[in-house]
Formats: structure tokens, C-alpha cells, sequence
């Protein structure tokens, strides 16, 4: 609060690929404040560059054209300040789970820590598991590692790349209702990628909308709604709508009013 | 039934291939090529005259040495050829064009080099298992997956710590897949070797029985024990593999 200043700023980002024939614009004009411990969803159909985007924020890419500070300083890399969760899973697989979660904390003596690691294993929910190689977990607890991982070396923004994306359904749900209890422990600033416009709204403060290629912000939404969200809610639905709306879907489709799922996804 | 056939079938398909083996021999009423139960009285024969411990010694010396030397140098070499592009571009070509050559066709050079002396038999398991240690090694840094390097990154590594801390212990699980490829060739280049270069070791057994009075029997026995040794260094090997730090890069093998 006494700080005004946003803790992440993108002015006038720029992207482009070569093509074959002429540039490929992948990202235009994006301009996005992040205040400091604000959870921010970006959304997009695929294709819209909102992973590029990530990329560019936590410095893994160099965009076009544009700039991004983070604390008032320009990006020009990544930095253990700023952990990226990979879409992919990050988590190195010849170390255990808790040597992986204690990746970050090279710095201090073992018995510094023991309990930072310890504190994250419990509040990812892998107690029991610590010794663990991660070929021995399921995918669910293999990203459960990485974000403890990221937690344990207490950055100032997490930023995350569609880290739910390979989960099945009833795993993703318990994996939004955790990182949701682990924000409101943590209070990092989050910047979360998904294809999934209920996940953004079930997880995020505001979710930006980008259109489709070349991605711009199409829509900047706050969801002021209490946590844990009911997802039964009018206003969590009416949110969810208007999102749908603005990516040009109207879910209310003859009479699925139900069951948004099966008339969207061929879509997007 | 099931659980035994693992066990069953090679006990079966050696005797059949021992007694087709004698068969052969009975039927062909050769007198130079041994029976089974000549090969094994030899081996006898060979213990009780106390050459075959130490010939196998003195192979084994010579293996480990030149395999040692070749992985010292070929894993940082790969390493640092697979992540340093220049390097790439430099070394490779010299490398490619040494690598089909066999080690075979070192042996005068060696014998030039070191005349009759373990040194030579060293060396050419040294440059026999030298090529595939760095090729593997090198395959092994680039093909890593992309998403640990950047992590490591992200985790604010580099230089040294990321090599020792990630580079590595990625690689680890193909760099010993090549270590294996290198001891299978090292194993059998240092039989070549010993025959011309040196006079003591498996392979010279085999050419001595030869040469000094056609004792088959005895080449016989030289080539079964190379067989069998052959066989067990590759177990050791396999044993590195199921180490929790490389086990994940061989994935569904059990």
C-alpha cells in the first residue's frame, strides 16, 4: 500500500517472428500494470501469444519492440526473484522431492534449510513424499513440487505457464482450490497463463483477455469475488459469461445452459 | 510354468547349441577342433599352469586403464563440445574423420610409438572408447531437455554451478549408455591388441595356443572366458543404471 508503483510494467510490447514470407505479429500494443501480491490470469485462445508474453515478462524472450520493469528496473533476463513454473514440469528428476524443493536455497547451511524445505513440503501437501524421486509421483504432485519449489526461494512474482494444462480434471480442480489457500498464505504476486477461462476465474484477481493473433489485451477484468470461490454463484457465472462473451462464444446455446464444456472447446 | 521360462529357455538353448557344438565336431572327425569337455579340461589346464588368472589380470589391467583414460577425457570433451558451439565447429570435423578408423588399424602406430609395451594395448582402448564416450557425452547435451536449462537459469545458475548442478547430472543417465557402447568395443579391441602388441593378456593366449603347436582347445578356452568376462562387464555397467540419479533417464525398461 505505500508503495504505489506497480510491480510489473509492460509499455508498448511488441512481438514478432520471422515467417516465411513476412513477419509473423505475435503480440501489439500490450500495456499491463501488476500490482505487488495481485494474482493476474492471462486468457487467449490458443495461438494468441499469451505464452510469449510470459516468456518476454520473465525475460526468457526478447520482445520486438516494448519494455518491461519489474520493481522499476528493466527485464533483461531471468532472475531467481521471479520464478517461472513450466508448463512442462521443471522439476529435475535426478534429485528427490525435497532436494528439488531446496534447489533455490544453495546459498544457506543444511540446517538453515531443513525447515524452509520442510514448511513448503507440508503446504503443498507432499509430507511423506520428501524422499521421493519425482518419476515415482503423478503429475499432479510433480507440479505440486515445482511450485513449492518456487515458493521455497522467496521471489517476489511467480510467474506460471499453463502449470495445470497436463493435469486431468479432478486434479485441476484441487490444484486451483491449493494454489488459491497457498496465495492467501504467500501473498506473492502471481502471473498465471491458461487456456481455460473457468480456471481464470476461479484463481485470479483480474484476468486479462487477449484476442487472437496477433494477441492484444482485449479485456481487463477484476474478479472481486470472495475465496474460495462458489462456483455455483451468479456472479462467479456472470463473470465467466462475460469472458466467454468477449472471446466471441455465447454459451447459451439452444438449451445446454448447463454445460458450457461441450459446445466451447471445439472453439477454441 | 511362466516364472521358471526365464530361467528354463537359456538353459536349454546353451545346451542344444553346446551339443550341436559336439555333434559338429564327432561328426566331422576333426582332431584339431576341441569337444566341449576339451575346452573345459583346458581351462583346467590353464588354471593349474597359473597363466589364466593372471592373463585375464593383466587384460582386465590393460582395459581399465585405457577405458579410464577415455572417459576422463571424452566425457568433459563431449560435455564442453555439446555446449560451446565454437568448439563444436572446431573439434568435430577432426573427430569425425579419426572416429571410423578402426582401432585395428592403430596397431602399427602403436607399436611405433610404444614397441611392445602394455602402453600400446592401452592406447588402443584408449582411442577405441574415447570416440564413443565423446559422441554421447555430446549427443547428451544437446538433445537435454530445454525446460531444466532454463529452470537452472531462472534459479540465477550459471558457469560452473550449472554444469556441475544441472548439465550433468542431466546427461548423466546417456553419458553412461555410451560408457557401455565403450566398454563392449574396449573389450574386444584389447584382445586384437594383445595379440600383436604384447605377450601376455587373453588375447595373446589365443594366438600363443595357435601359433605354438595349434593347441585349439586352448584358443577355444581364451575365447570362451573372453566371452564370459565380456559378459560381466557389461553387468557392472548395467549396475550404474539403477542408481535413483540416472534411473529416470531410461524410462519404462523396469
Amino acid at each position: 500500500m505505500d508503495n504505489p508503483r506497480p510491480i510489473i510494467e509492460v509499455r508498448g510490447l511488441r512481438m514478432q517472428f520471422a515467417g516465411k514470407t513476412a513477419p509473423i505479429v505475435v503480440l501489439e500494443s500490450i500495456d499491463l500494470n501488476v500490482v505487488r501480491g495481485e494474482f493476474v490470469c492471462i486468457v487467449g485462445p490458443s495461438g494468441c501469444g499469451k505464452s510469449t508474453l510470459l516468456n518476454i515478462i520473465a525475460g526468457f524472450l526478447k520482445p520486438t519492440a516494448g519494455e518491461v520493469l519489474v520493481n522499476g528496473t528493466q527485464v533483461s533476463g531471468p532472475n531467481p526473484q521471479r520464478i517461472f513454473v513450466f508448463q512442462e514440469n521443471g522439476v529435475f528428476p535426478w534429485l528427490t522431492v525435497e532436494q528439488n524443493i531446496g534447489f533455490g536455497l544453495d546459498r544457506l547451511s543444511p540446517n538453515e534449510k531443513a525447515p524452509i524445505i520442510q514448511r513448503y513440503v507440508d503446504m503443498v501437501g507432499l509430507t511423506k513424499f520428501e524422499k521421493l524421486y519425482p518419476r515415482e509421483l503423478s503429475g499432479g504432485m510433480r507440479q505440486r513440487v515445482e511450485i513449492a519449489r518456487a515458493l521455497a526461494a522467496n521471489p517476489d512474482i511467480i510467474y506460471m505457464d499453463e502449470p495445470f494444462g497436463a493435469l486431468d480434471f479432478l486434479t485441476r480442480l484441487k490444484m486451483r482450490a491449493d494454489l488459491t489457500r497457498i496465495w492467501q498464505e504467500e501473498r506473492k504476486t502471481i502471473l498465471f497463463v491458461t487456456h481455460d477461462i473457468e480456471e481464470s476465474v476461479q484463481l485470479a484477481d483480474r484476468v486479462i483477455v487477449l484476442s487472437p493473433r496477433p494477441g492484444k489485451i482485449q479485456k481487463d477484468l477484476a474478479i472481486d469475488l470472495p475465496r474460495p470461490r462458489d462456483l455455483d454463484s451468479s456472479a462467479y457465472l456472470e463473470t465467466r459469461d462475460e469472458i466467454f462473451h468477449t472471446m466471441g462464444m455465447s454459451l447459451r446455446v439452444g438449451s445446454e445452459q448447463g454445460s458450457p464444456r461441450e459446445p466451447t472447446t471445439n472453439r477454441l | 510354468m511362466k516364472r521358471w521360462l526365464p530361467v528354463l529357455l537359456p538353459v536349454i538353448s546353451i545346451t542344444a547349441a553346446v551339443s550341436l557344438w559336439d555333434l559338429a565336431v564327432v561328426l566331422s572327425r576333426t582332431d584339431i577342433f576341441p569337444r566341449p569337455h576339451e575346452v573345459i579340461l583346458a581351462i583346467g589346464e590353464l588354471v593349474s599352469r597359473g597363466v589364466l588368472f593372471n592373463y585375464i589380470i593383466a587384460s582386465l589391467f590393460r582395459v581399465s586403464v585405457g577405458f579410464t583414460l577415455a572417459t576422463l577425457v571424452g566425457v568433459p570433451l563431449g560435455l564442453t563440445l555439446g555446449w560451446f558451439r565454437p568448439a563444436l565447429w572446431a573439434i568435430n570435423p577432426i573427430i569425425q574423420i579419426l572416429r571410423p578408423i578402426s582401432p585395428i588399424a592403430w596397431i602399427p602406430v602403436a607399436i611405433l610409438w610404444f614397441r611392445v609395451d602394455d602402453r600400446a594395448p592401452i592406447f588402443l582402448i584408449f582411442l577405441a572408447s574415447v570416440f564413443p564416450i565423446t559422441v554421447s557425452s555430446l549427443a547428451a547435451v544437446q538433445n537435454i531437455q530445454p525446460v531444466y536449462v532454463r529452470a537452472a537459469e531462472n534459479f540465477g545458475l550459471r558457469g560452473f554451478a550449472l554444469f556441475r548442478r544441472v548439465i550433468f547430472p542431466a546427461c548423466l543417465p546417456q553419458i553412461l549408455t555410451g560408457l557401455r557402447i565403450a566398454m563392449g568395443i574396449a573389450w574386444l579391441v584389447v584382445v586384437a591388441a594383445e595379440m600383436i602388441a604384447v605377450n601376455s593378456g587373453l588375447g595373446y593366449l589365443i594366438i600363443d595356443a595357435r601359433n605354438a603347436g595349434k593347441r585349439y582347445d586352448l584358443v577355444v578356452a581364451g575365447m570362451l572366458m573372453i566371452g564370459l568376462i565380456g559378459l560381466f562387464l557389461d553387468f557392472l555397467i548395467r549396475q550404474l543404471e539403477l542408481f535413483d540419479e540416472v534411473k529416470w533417464g531410461y524410462s519404462q525398461r523396469n
